[in-house]
């Protein structure tokens, strides 16, 4: 079984599962079939796989927001500033043309050198990032665009100017204003959704993670720092708590996957950027169209959803 | 100490520092003078001598906020579940297991209907000797019914948060409650309700960064740490010099994040003049 197959049937799966509520024979023998299935491959992702993640996540040859925008948008605009403060270049917000119709476009944008990263502060945003971020959001309102966002992020920025500034409640309001949009959003993780930085931009219609990406609430390092006391245990960190595009998929985090040209999305960007365009196009085109208040209850609903508990 | 544990849920790139020499929970860390827990008890917490606000476990809270015999728990049977099996040097399920004996608690935060000087409301309470206060999936779903509850029943809710940011053993499902609780508090506001927010000791990272934050009034206490990331990992990664009096409540006024900083004596009829003035009764 090839590698997309297996993709595909896992998304199945997660997504059976979750309409389990509904019961059914049909539903419940798709189910079983399906589980002796994967039962057959090799099952869950191997704590290999999840570290490759992490690693093709970071890669520096990775295509990041603005390569994908070159590639996707015609006639992108990019905005500048938070009408307040500064101008976030770990952030980059704007218009532009997406196969017929303008869209606003939100990411995290790291740099390709040394002095890029610099200047886009490795893609980590302080708090007039994400104001510069809601001013594009209710832009998109205002005028109907549907709101794509790529995220990028190690986090957002731990500095003191940024807690000054406001770094948590600059956060909880980016994703407060997303609940409220009347306009469709896809989400996409591109590379690192770390954290709050990345869930401040992630409060979508329809979330999607690229097959190497990896989304979670700490950075391995972090984790293994404070519960291993080591954070030279990144590995078992990452292994433990499982930021891959697979496992996410299957706690309902995400709603898809999107496939990376093979051996990663670092070694043809334009290929990748093509995978990337459909998957946005396909998701987008569920929910064009959708009433305001519709999609606002069913965004809602769907975070509402998630988490496990006893 | 509560102190060493703040630092959850953040870039961090070095060790952590190891805990600073053994203090009795009992002794005030700021002048040294030291209570009976009875006599601290009853002094809700507060240091006699400098004013130096202690931890305050989250019954005792509802027990001085609630109107006697008003306070009726809700969703306490509610459980963490542990879906990643997660290991690290012990399995997440003995430490939850090992929480609920030494606090009582089910969860590190405990939420149920009261009346507060006779106003009704819904109290959300956290509790950071619960694993740090932190927020997994249970912990959100808690204060999600929380709000669902104030909006059926057209009562604000107030909420007091005490927590180091989201729980790293339910890996991303614990980032989701940040989205989770914001979503919740968007459709209290929808149908009409309020939510008031105290900020105590410690409110960073994830709790910080969702629902703390969107209160139609955010009040903090004295002292309290309010930090997107704690002030070690900021030393740490930055290399910047912190100021004396970083990401603290009284630093957080300054920058208008908080509208006020009440001292805990202060609080129940600082928030009785809120509940009346939200009061849909006018």
């Amino acid at each position: 079984m090839s590698a997309d197959e297996q993709l595909r049937l896992r998304e199945r799966l997660a997504k059976l599962k979750r309409l389990s509520l509904l019961g059914g024979t049909r539903l419940q023998s798709d189910l079983e079939r399906l589980e002796k299935q994967l039962e057959r491959i090799e099952g869950v992702a191997t704590d290999e796989e999840i570290w490759r993640s992490v690693e093709l996540a970071r890669h520096s040859e990775r295509p990041y927001t603005l390569d994908y925008v070159a590639r996707l948008l015609e006639d992108f605009v990019e905005l500048h500033g938070d009408r307040g403060r500064a101008d976030d270049r770990a952030l980059v917000a704007g218009i532009g043309r997406f196969r017929g119709r303008t869209v606003a476009l939100i990411g995290h944008q790291k740099g390709r050198d040394l002095k890029e990263r610099t200047e886009r502060n490795f893609g980590m945003a302080y708090p007039e990032g994400y104001r510069k971020a809601m001013r594009v959001m209710e832009l998109a309102g205002r005028h109907g665009f549907p709101l794509f966002t790529l995220v990028d992020t190690p986090g957002a920025y731990p500095g003191v100017s940024a807690e000054q500034h406001g770094q948590g409640g600059a956060i909880a309001r980016s994703q407060a204003l997303m609940s409220r949009l009347g306009v469709p959003i896809v989400s996409c993780i591109i590379g690192e959704g770390g954290s709050g930085g990345a869930i401040a931009i992630a409060v979508a219609d329809r979330v999607l993670m690229q097959e190497n990406a990896i989304y979670s609430v700490i950075s391995p390092e972090g984790c293994a720092a404070i519960l291993w006391r080591d954070a030279g245990q990144a590995r078992k960190a990452a292994a433990a708590f499982k930021p891959d595009a697979v496992h996410s998929l299957e706690l309902g985090v995400i709603d898809a996957i999107v496939p990376e040209p093979p051996g990663g999305a670092q070694d043809d960007h334009d290929e990748a950027a093509r995978l990337l365009g459909e998957s946005l196009e396909r998701a987008l085109s569920e929910i064009a169209g959708t009433l305001p208040d519709v999609l606002r209850r069913e965004r809602r609903a769907k975070f509402r959803g998630m988490g496990i508990h006893a | 100490m509560a102190e060493s544990r703040i630092d959850v849920s953040i870039e961090r790139k070095d060790e952590p520092q190891p805990p600073e020499g053994k203090r009795h929970p009992n002794t005030c860390p700021s002048c040294g003078s030291h209570y009976r827990d009875e006599e601290l008890e009853a002094a809700l917490r507060v240091c006699r001598q400098c004013g130096h606000h202690f931890p305050m476990p989250a019954r005792e809270r509802i027990a001085h906020l609630a109107d006697p015999g008003s306070f009726e728990e809700e969703s306490a049977e509610l459980r963490s579940a542990d879906p990643l099996e997660f290991f690290d040097l012990r399995p997440y399920r003995e430490r939850l297991a090992e929480a609920e004996l030494q606090t009582g608690l089910g969860e590190a935060i405990v939420i149920g209907r009261a009346t507060l000087d006779r106003h009704p409301c819904e109290l959300s309470v956290m509790d950071f000797s619960f694993m740090g206060g932190s927020m997994g999936s249970a912990v959100g779903e808690k204060f999600v019914r929380a709000c669902e509850g104030a909006g059926e029943r057209g009562v604000p809710v107030i909420s007091v948060t005490a927590s180091g940011g989201a729980r790293m053993q339910e890996g991303i499902l614990s980032l989701m409650q940040l989205p989770k609780t914001v979503c919740a508090i968007e459709d209290l506001y929808d149908a009409g309700g309020s939510m008031i927010s105290v900020m105590a000791h410690p409110t960073t990272a994830g709790v910080l960064a969702s629902f703390a934050s969107l209160g139609d009034v955010i009040v903090a206490e004295p002292g309290a740490l309010l930090s997107f990331t704690g002030p070690r990992v900021v030393q740490q990664t930055t290399r910047e010099k912190l100021p004396d009096d970083f990401g603290l409540a009284e630093s957080n006024y300054r920058f208008g994040h908080v509208d006020a900083i009440v001292p805990r004596k202060e609080l129940r009829p600082y928030l009785a003049r809120l509940l009346r003035l939200f009061s849909r009764e006018r």
